[in-house]
């Protein structure tokens, strides 16, 4: 037992040690930017920078338009197929699954030679269909998250239970889905759209090959010019997704406990 | 008298601060059945763990064959333990769960499957062998648990709790088979339980355990009948608790609700004007008054309740009510609730609870 | 994070009662999962075929097996080997690493906040990846990052002396796992807590050392959703480029750079050669989970 309590500290401690090091490393480069002493000029620099600031927003503008694009398409699905569809429920599964199995840039490659200009779906033709194509393709690399974000809340929540109950009480299909059903999903669904925005925020493969303004370009071209700024956006994007993970939990505190059975 | 099996001698257990098994000590015989009965959280899991091995204790020593075992590791002390939710390992078949404490030890395979094959006779599902756990109900695989516990003949078997997630009839059943093989292996058993009247049934012996001590230890005729503590009247059993005020004690009189009783000898060291907490048990209580019973009281019947073969009547008596059972006759009809009724009673099974 | 393992125990769907079964005629029933089959089908399914296809095809559109063929290319075929080399290897080091982390903090009976600590810092890990990982390492193993720096001056250790070099397998290598580990961790705690506790206790009492434990139950239990986990990790890796572009540009030549550069100018000077590499990743994902799947089926028939 006593040797036992040993290793778990050891292999904490190296694993602690390899997750931080880099993250000390890359604070203490990012601060280097004046010679001879620590400073926050490179952040200035960065926080400062217009290209930053529209990127940014233009990915956050995305990251907002993919969850609710995944929203409306995982949460009636999701809904349905507990309710009523459950012989659906493989094949929906193993779809959610496909996008961890099918990389990114082929997914993105297969829209650009579907949805070229002169193909029937013109979606590149324009810019607002190409910056339509880039929060499809986020909502399909987001899919697998959110889709299991909100089963799991339908599961501990029982829906089929619930919604009964509401019909049995005479409730309509409005009043179920608005009093009854997404009050009792929506931690679950805001936990898949801050993990959605988390991965999408600095996302570069499709943004790139798509063309778009976003922010996964931006890093990567500073990083490809620029010497202590990119540690700075380093730091600045793991606080992003720190953030959004912090949410993530702080929301789970308010989730529903399952009531009616505990599978 | 001979050195007892095992021998649980002045063991504490404390966690942190609190202590949770207080010089706690038993003895059991080779081949005996003993349950622990007590309220949950009283540590009857605590000291189980403890004769397995997985909790050290943090004074006094276990001995097993004269042989002190305290420090011994779980897998060296050659004991079968039931558990509370079975604990089959899944991923392993029937035959397989039972054959496993025999493959630790390196049998050969054709004497591990002689010894499932009988195992699973003896536990009579003999058609399982190849079925998976999540393919057996709750009472099948709490019969497969005890046959993988005692598969590599251990000479201690010890079962916490191992009925309580089965429903009731399973559990009688079941309680039952446990206590006709243990006779025929003759394999000394420790059992854990609260249910009072799984310990009444099957044990040779109960240790009644409350706050980490063993309040009584004896044969279930022993605790239900002259239990030696108030706590042990109270968990074993219905009791009829009356308030009586000691009147005479050279005399061994008591006054309840304006009626004297004797209780001669059952006074010890009670001084006149004591109020005194007097206990009996439903059947030693009978309506009307009864040839060979010494005692009497009157009241009025509050309650009647017809449960087929046994009426409950419950007998206002001053400020407190006595329950007692009568059998049904189709002959009488049940008494009526408001009439006056006598109960009488031999002051040899009144309780007097210090 | 979410649970995503692919181990996830294919939930078999009840079949529908009568009741609903009448019912499914009325279009309505679909309405609601509508938008996420026109979805997926639209956006996941038929451009990821069509390039399967492409890839069987010539410029005329006529079937072929030339794409595929032209494959064999030396450049083509190294950069398929590193990176089947990168991901296997960070797969299978996050795997085990992750998987000891995971261990370490459930049963290692280290304080519970260790635990809530790690598994919340896992669901930060394992989601930064990408373009600021890249930087992360560059300042830390870079010529001038902090380690590469304190190993010179405090040890005297030159890592670029010795060979060691960021752009590199090692170094690609050894970033992956910072986002590998994670996961793991994330996925496979709940596996680990699932071992009950009496298992072990049953086991001991059995007789049983604890090597024993492990070998006869623990390893068997755990591992469909550990190779399950493997696997995710190994697609996770074989499909990212962000990290690896950014830290190496174009200059470690893996397959979804060669892709991607393909893709930007056709390097290749043939669009359906492009066609092929991308069927090759799919390929290659796809077949680490159809051999997972076998297994799986084979074995596991105490899974229900
Ligand atoms: N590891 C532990 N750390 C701290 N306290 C513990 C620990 N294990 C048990 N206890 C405490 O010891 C007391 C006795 O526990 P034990 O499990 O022995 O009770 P029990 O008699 O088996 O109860 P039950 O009938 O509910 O199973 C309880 O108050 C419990 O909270
Ligand atoms: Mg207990």
């Amino acid at each position: 037992m006593k040797s036992g309590k040993f290793w778990a500290w050891l292999v904490f401690a190296l694993g602690a040690a390899y997750f931080f090091i880099p993250l000390i490393a890359t604070v203490e480069f990012s601060m280097r930017m004046r010679r001879g002493e620590y400073s926050f000029d490179a952040y200035k620099v960065v926080l400062g920078d217009a290209r930053f600031q529209a990127t940014f927003g233009y990915s956050v503008l995305a990251a907002v338009f993919t969850i609710i694009l995944g929203v409306l398409i995982v949460v009636p699905a999701a809904y349905w197929i507990r309710l009523r569809l459950p012989q659906l429920r493989p094949i929906v599964e193993f779809i959610t699954l496909l996008p961890l199995v099918i990389p990114a840039i082929v997914i993105v490659f297969g829209y650009i030679r579907m949805y070229g200009s002169n193909s029937p779906l013109p979606f590149l033709a324009t810019d607002t269909g190409t910056n339509a194509l880039l929060v499809i393709g986020y909502a399909t690399l987001a899919l697998p998250y959110m889709y299991r974000a909100v089963d799991t809340g339908l599961r501990t929540i029982d829906v089929r239970t619930l919604t009964e109950a509401a019909q049995i009480l005479g409730a309509g299909w409005g009043t179920i889905i608005t009093r009854v059903i997404l009050p009792n999903v929506l931690i679950a669904v805001l936990s898949g759209a801050f993990l959605t925005f988390a991965i999408v925020i600095g996302e570069f493969t499709m943004a790139s090959l798509l063309n778009r303004p976003a922010f996964g370009p931006y890093l990567q071209n500073i990083g490809a010019n620029r010497a202590y700024e990119p540690a700075a956006l380093a730091i600045i994007a793991f606080a992003i997704t720190w953030g959004c993970m912090s949410l993530i939990q702080i929301l789970s505190r308010f989730a529903p406990r399952s009531a009616n059975r505990p599978n | 008298m001979a050195d007892p099996f095992l021998s649980i001698q002045h063991v504490r257990k404390s966690f942190g601060a609190t202590t949770v098994v207080e010089d706690f000590n038993l003895d059991v015989e080779s081949g005996e059945f003993v349950s622990f009965l007590g309220p949950s959280g009283c540590g009857k899991t605590t000291v189980l763990r403890m004769v397995a091995g997985f909790e050290e204790p943090s004074a006094g020593k276990i001995v097993v064959s004269g042989k002190d075992i305290t420090r011994l590791k779980p897998n060296q002390r050659n004991v079968g333990m039931v558990f509370q939710a079975y604990a089959l390992f899944p991923n392993l078949t029937v035959a397989q769960n039972i054959g496993f404490g025999l493959k630790v030890v390196g049998m050969p395979r054709a004497d591990i499957d002689a010894r499932v094959a009988e195992m699973l006779g003896i536990i009579k599902l003999p058609q399982m062998a190849d079925r998976y756990p999540y393919q057996l109900s709750g009472g099948q695989q709490q019969r497969i648990a005890l046959a993988r516990a005692i598969a590599p003949k251990p000479k201690l078997l010890l079962l916490d709790e191992p009925l309580s997630a089965l429903d009731a009839k399973v559990r009688v059943s079941l309680r039952e088979e446990i206590r006709s093989i243990q006779k025929k292996l003759g394999i000394t058993t420790i059992f854990v339980t609260h249910d009072q009247e799984e310990a009444l049934s099957i044990s040779d012996r109960i240790a009644v355990m409350y706050g980490g001590k063993a309040e009584q230890v004896g044969t279930p005729f022993e605790i239900y009948n002259r239990p030696a503590t108030k706590f042990v009247a109270n968990f074993v059993g219905t009791l009829n608790v009356l308030e009586g005020t000691v009147t005479d004690p050279a005399a061994g009189t008591v006054r309840v609700n304006s009626e004297q009783i004797s209780l001669q000898g059952k006074l010890n060291g009670s001084k006149s004007g004591d109020t005194l907490s007097l206990a009996l048990r439903p059947e030693a209580i009978s309506l009307g008054r009864q040839p060979g019973r010494d005692s009497s009281l009157s009241g009025e019947i509050s309650e009647v309740h017809f449960l087929g073969s046994v009426i409950r009547v419950r007998v206002g008596i001053g400020g407190s009510t006595v329950s007692l059972d009568t059998f049904n006759s189709p002959a009488t009809p049940p008494p009526a609730v408001g009439e006056k009724a006598e109960i009488s009673f031999s002051s040899s099974d009144m309780l007097v609870l210090h | 994070m979410t649970d995503i393992s692919m181990s996830d125990h294919a939930v078999t769907g009840k079949t529908a009662p009568p009741a609903e079964a009448r019912s499914m005629r009325l279009p309505t029933q679909w309405l609601g999962v509508a938008p996420f089959f026109i979805f997926a089908i639209m956006f996941l399914i038929l451009p990821t075929l069509y390039l399967m296809l492409g890839a069987f095809q010539n410029e005329a559109g006529e079937f072929t097996f030339e794409n595929i063929a032209a494959l064999a290319q030396p450049s083509i075929i190294a950069a398929y080997w590193i990176s089947i080399k990168v991901s296997l290897a960070s797969s299978l080091i996050g795997a085990f690493a992750g998987l000891a982390i995971a261990i370490a903090i459930v049963r290692g009976g280290l304080p519970e906040w260790i635990r809530s600590a790690t598994l919340t810092f896992s669901g930060v890990a394992s989601n930064f990846a990408g373009v600021p990982l890249a930087f992360a390492f560059l300042a830390t193993l870079g010529r001038l990052g902090l380690a590469t720096v304190i190993l010179n001056t405090l040890f005297g250790l030159n890592i670029y002396a010795h060979g060691f070099n960021i752009l590199s397998f090692w170094g690609l290598t050894l970033t992956y796992v910072y986002f590998q580990i994670p996961l793991m961790v994330v996925i496979i705690v709940p596996a680990i807590d699932g071992l009950k506790k009496e298992w072990g206790e049953a086991a001991a009492t059995l007789g049983a050392t604890m090597a024993q434990y492990w070998r006869m139950v623990v390893i068997p239990v755990i591992w469909p959703s550990f190779l399950g986990t493997v696997i995710l990790l190994f697609a996770n890796a074989f499909g990212a480029i962000a990290t690896a572009y950014a830290l190496t540009g174009s200059s470690l030549n893996i397959v979804p750079i060669l892709l991607y550069a393909q893709i930007r100018g056709d390097v290749l000077h043939n669009a359906h050669l492009g066609y092929a590499i991308a069927f090759g990743m799919i390929f290659i994902t796809g077949l680490a989970n159809v051999f997972y799947i076998w297994f799986r089926t084979r074995s596991e028939r105490w899974l229900k």
